[in-house]
């Protein structure tokens, strides 16, 4: 047995506390697959440039009583909120016509056996914090989308780590179903108000109906010694879209591995990201696009800049499957290094076994462009605000893409200030 | 205003200016003209202090002050502009945003107050329409999917806010039509005034129907071969530069 994050006995506490047998056999499937997983070093594959030491110099628990919270406030947006405090569900407003929510820890008789069949058939991978998650999981949020539902309000998931929440491990998992030619907006977002060590450990899946279509926003925006090890899991009915965007403020350690499954021929993947550690955190994505099917399209786009003595890691793997004829799919990788000690290990991989498809792959890592830094010096420009200037331009212009102005108005001060030491830096920024 | 003295310049490893003198003086147009190669963009950039071009010899005199000492946001904002042959794209900084930027970092280098965002907006359009921008231009990024007319038109635009004493046209008509050569030609005539310079580099003279200089001067390999009035550039037009090589040797 392995358990050198001394999980254990969490995992039996929580256990003890439940009378639901099939979810205790779930969990415990789960913690023996955990258990019986070497923990990763430097060899092994999936882990090779990001180390976990860190997790292991804090004992961890499972939060008895959650603290309190705000999270993550959008100005003037009309939106459906969902909080979650310390991985509990705090509020949440009244939900629209057409939409269903479960917790798993208020489950009725009638939910359990209908938990039990989803839990069953989940669309989650088997990562090692996926299946941590499972293992320890005290709630879920399963959202449920009826077929032609269109929401006009976006849903929010409010996620925050109140400050009583040090030392705690926090796994939650929300699952969002949309039922066919439903369409929605649904904004997850983290932030954390503890000091320090936490630990949070998010699976998030969602099943995109036929035809319907998602905006997604998956926004990790926690600082400081927040330990984030998650994962997304999306599965694409027959001609459904998502839109995808994603990104990662630093915090002492986050990796996120993102799964899209193209099941259903003709959908249409859009996944953004950007990530921006600086000092010495440590920010990982690892993607994977599944094309199963033919004729689906994906095309991912994925910018970090890297500051300080900050690592990165981006790991983008294409797979396209032996039936997935036409299918496109493109993979971008930008790093901005803005200082010598900054580090990004980045790596797209193709694995094609259909011989019609037409896909393209590409990472670079650069320093700022000497020539557009040349431009604003001949316009009086000092080379320090310049520097400010072109980062945030460089993430701006994803940002630019976005279709909802409230995430914008929240993400583009955060990114100006994140990139001028001095706010006279940003003053033309926000 | 602008005194060159035998100025000897290289890019990389190539020698391209070899004693070049000019001088300018407040109020004046001069216009300098040249085939491909001789050296015209290199005396742009060596004015403006561009990275990689490299003063082996000669000196330049600006206001008084020695110009080649000055670190290049240091010349901008003593008054010197380079409006560039290939403006640069910054996709992600809007137009309004490096404006602003610009018009604050000079004015503040000039004493003057820093303009408040809507003066400062009420400005930039003003000025977008007197270069024949669309106002939406000022929310796109900097040159970002700009045609060439437009980048040329954006780098008036720049001139025109940020009032430089010494203005530094690098072949700001190739790639223009007709009609947008004349919208460049009025920005740069209202731009005249007694106490401006300005230095129009081009290759052709149509542009100098429109911009009708003081003086005319022709580069050829790094150095000025021949000065005169207007009636120098009809003449070029006549005989191509073929002509100057063969007077010059």
């Amino acid at each position: 047995m392995s358990d050198p994050m001394q999980a254990e006995q969490a995992h039996q506490g929580l256990q003890a506390q439940s009378d639901w047998g099939w979810l205790k056999d779930w969990r415990a499937s789960a913690w023996s697959q955990f258990a019986a997983t070497p923990w990763p070093t430097r060899k092994t594959e999936a882990w090779k440039y990001t180390p976990l030491k860190s997790m292991l110099d804090t004992e961890w628990s499972l939060a008895e009583q959650p603290g309190t919270g705000t999270g993550t406030v959008f100005e003037d947006w009309d939106r459906t909120v969902i909080t979650l405090v310390d991985g509990k569900v705090a509020d949440h407003d009244a939900l629209p016509e057409g939409v269903t929510v479960r917790l798993l820890s208020k489950a009725t008789p009638e939910q359990r056996a209908q938990f039990e069949d989803r839990l069953a058939k989940t669309l989650a991978g088997d990562q090692l914090f996926t299946t941590f998650n499972q293992a320890l999981l005290a709630e879920a949020v399963w959202i449920d989308v009826a077929p032609e539902t269109v929401l006009e309000k976006p849903l929010h998931i409010n996620q925050v780590l109140s400050s009583s929440a040090n030392g705690r491990a926090v796994p939650v998992r929300l699952m969002l179903d949309l039922g066919a030619r439903s369409q929605m907006t649904l904004v997850e977002t983290f932030s954390s108000e503890s000091d320090g060590p936490v630990f949070i450990n998010p699976v998030t899946e969602i099943d995109v109906g036929d035809s319907a279509r998602l905006t997604h926003y998956h926004l990790l925006l926690e600082t400081g010694d927040v330990r984030h090890l998650g994962s997304v899991q999306a599965v694409l009915r027959a001609h459904s879209q998502m839109n995808s965007f994603h990104m990662a403020l630093g915090g002492v350690l986050k990796r996120k591995d993102i799964v899209v499954r193209h099941c259903g021929s003709g959908a249409h993947l859009q996944l953004n990201g950007v990530y921006l550690p600086k000092g010495k955190e440590h920010v990982d994505y690892h993607t994977t696009l599944e094309h199963e099917v033919p004729h689906g399209t994906s095309n991912e786009v994925f910018r970090g800049i890297i500051g300080d003595e900050a690592k990165a890691v981006f790991n983008g793997r294409i797979h396209i499957h032996k039936d997935a004829q036409k299918t496109l799919a493109e993979l971008s990788n930008k790093n901005l290094l803005t200082s010598h000690k900054a580090e990004i290990n980045t790596k797209p991989e193709l694995e094609i076994y259909a011989d019609d498809v037409k896909c393209a792959h590409g990472a670079t890592v650069a320093q700022l462009d000497k020539g557009s830094m040349f431009y604003f010096l001949s316009r009086g420009i000092s080379r320090q605000e310049a520097e400010v200037m072109m980062s945030f331009g460089f993430i701006n212009e994803l940002l630019e893409t976005l279709d909802d102005e409230p995430v914008k108005q929240l993400l583009r001060p955060m990114l100006a200030s994140l990139f001028a030491k001095e706010d006279e830096l940003a003053r033309h920024l926000v | 205003m602008l005194n060159i003295n035998d100025l000897h310049a290289r890019v990389e490893d190539t020698a391209i200016l070899h004693g070049l003198n000019l001088e300018v003086k407040p109020g004046e147009v001069h216009a300098i003209m040249g085939p491909n190669g001789a050296g015209k963009s290199t005396l742009g950039n060596v004015l403006a202090g561009r990275p990689g071009y490299e003063v082996t010899g000669g000196s330049v005199t600006y206001k008084g002050n020695d110009l080649l000492e000055l670190e290049a946001e240091e010349r901008a904002r003593a008054g010197v502009f380079l409006a560039f042959q290939y403006p640069v794209e910054i996709p992600g900084v809007s137009n309004m945003e490096f404006l602003k930027a610009s018009v604050d970092a000079i004015r503040t280098a000039r004493g003057d107050d820093v303009m408040s965002s809507m003066d400062f907006i009420k400005l930039a359009r003003e000025k977008c329409k007197a270069v024949d921008l669309p106002q939406d231009f000022l929310k796109r990024g900097v040159n970002e999917g700009f045609s060439g007319g437009e980048k040329k038109r954006n780098e008036l635009l720049q001139m025109m806010l940020l009032e430089p004493s010494l203005c530094i046209l690098d072949e700001t008509d190739s790639g223009l039509d007709i009609d947008a050569l004349q919208v460049v030609a009025r920005g740069v005539n209202a731009l005249r005034s007694p106490d401006r310079g300005i230095i129009v580099v081009t290759h052709y003279q149509r542009l100098l129907d429109y911009i009708v200089p003081d003086y005319v001067h022709v580069l050829a390999k790094g150095r000025i071969v021949k000065s005169g009035g207007r009636e120098l550039a009809l003449e070029l037009e006549k005989h191509g530069y073929s002509w100057i090589d063969e007077e010059v040797a």
